[in-house]
C-alpha cells in the first residue's frame, strides 16, 4: 500500500506545480495585487503602504512599518501566543515543589 | 558519562562566540528600521546565545548569566511593555497602538511613529528572548536535578 501514498504526493506535486504556473510574476505591474485598485474597484491595501509608509512613519522598511504599525494589533497576538507557550511550558514542565511530594 | 563541561575547547569557543551572538541580535532588534530584522528575529538570537552558554557550560553556570527564575518576568515585561504602549497612546487620546499619541516630548507625529515602533521591538525581543530561553530551561529542568 506504500506506493498509493507516493501516488497522491505525486499527483500533489503536480497539482501545485500547475497552480503555481499560471501566478502573475512579483514584478508584474499588471497582476490584481500589485495595481491601485483591486478587482472589486477598492484602493489596495499594498499600494497604501508602499505609496504611504515611509510619510506615516519615517522608516525606511516598509516591512517593519506594516508589522508593528499598520498590524499592530496582529503582533500584539503573536507575542501574546508566544508567552502563552512559554507559560505553559513552565505550568507543564516545571518540576513540583519538594514540600508538596511528601504530603 | 562524559560531560561537555569537561572539554575546555567547546567552553572557550562557546564563551567567546556567545557576545557576539548578541551584539548581533542587538543590532538586528534596533536596526529593524533599516534592514530585514526585527524583534522576532533579534530576540531569537540572544536566545541563541543563551541556550549556547547553556548548553556547553552546564545550567549552573548558565544561571549566572541569566537566572532561570528571571527569565519568566522578562518575558511578561516585554509582553507588556508592548502592551502598555498601546494602552499609553489610547489614555493619551489617540487609538489603541497608535503612537502618534504617545505622551513623549521631543518628538511629533510621524518621528513619534518611528519611536513608537522601536519601543515595541525592545518588547517584542525582550519577550522573545525570555520565552524561548524559560521552555528551554524548563523541558532540561529534570536531567539537571538527578
Amino acid at each position: 500500500m506504500k506506493w498509493i501514498n507516493f501516488l497522491l504526493l505525486a499527483v500533489f506535486l503536480a497539482l501545485m506545480l500547475y497552480a503555481a504556473s499560471g501566478l502573475p510574476g512579483r514584478a508584474d505591474a499588471a497582476a490584481p495585487f500589485n495595481r491601485d485598485l483591486s478587482p472589486a474597484g477598492t484602493p489596495n491595501a499594498a499600494s497604501y503602504y508602499i505609496h504611504n509608509s515611509y510619510k506615516d512613519a519615517r522608516t525606511p522598511n516598509m516591512v517593519t512599518v506594516v508589522l508593528v504599525d499598520y498590524r499592530g494589533y496582529d503582533t500584539l497576538g503573536e507575542v501574546a501566543v508566544i508567552f502563552t507557550a512559554g507559560l505553559i511550558c513552565y505550568l507543564i514542565l516545571s518540576r513540583p515543589r519538594k514540600n508538596n511530594e511528601t504530603g | 558519562m562524559r560531560q561537555a563541561e569537561d572539554d575546555p575547547i567547546i567552553l572557550l569557543v562557546s564563551r567567546s562566540l556567545s557576545p557576539f551572538i548578541m551584539l548581533f541580535g542587538i543590532y538586528v532588534i534596533f536596526h529593524g528600521h533599516y534592514s530585514p530584522g526585527g524583534g522576532f528575529q533579534g530576540g531569537a538570537m540572544l536566545a541563541a546565545a543563551f541556550i549556547l552558554i547553556r548548553l556547553t557550560s552546564g545550567i549552573r553556570i548558565a544561571q549566572l548569566q541569566l537566572k532561570s527564575t528571571l527569565a519568566g518576568p522578562l518575558g511578561a515585561l516585554g509582553v507588556l511593555i508592548f502592551f502598555g504602549t498601546g494602552l499609553a497612546a489610547m489614555l493619551a487620546g489617540g487609538n489603541f497602538l497608535d503612537y502618534r499619541f504617545l505622551p513623549l516630548a521631543g518628538f511629533e507625529g510621524a518621528e513619534l511613529r518611528a519611536f513608537g515602533i522601536l519601543i515595541i521591538e525592545i518588547g517584542v525581543g525582550l519577550a522573545v528572548m525570555a520565552i524561548l530561553t524559560t521552555i528551554y530551561d524548563n523541558l532540561l529542568e529534570d536531567q539537571n536535578d538527578a
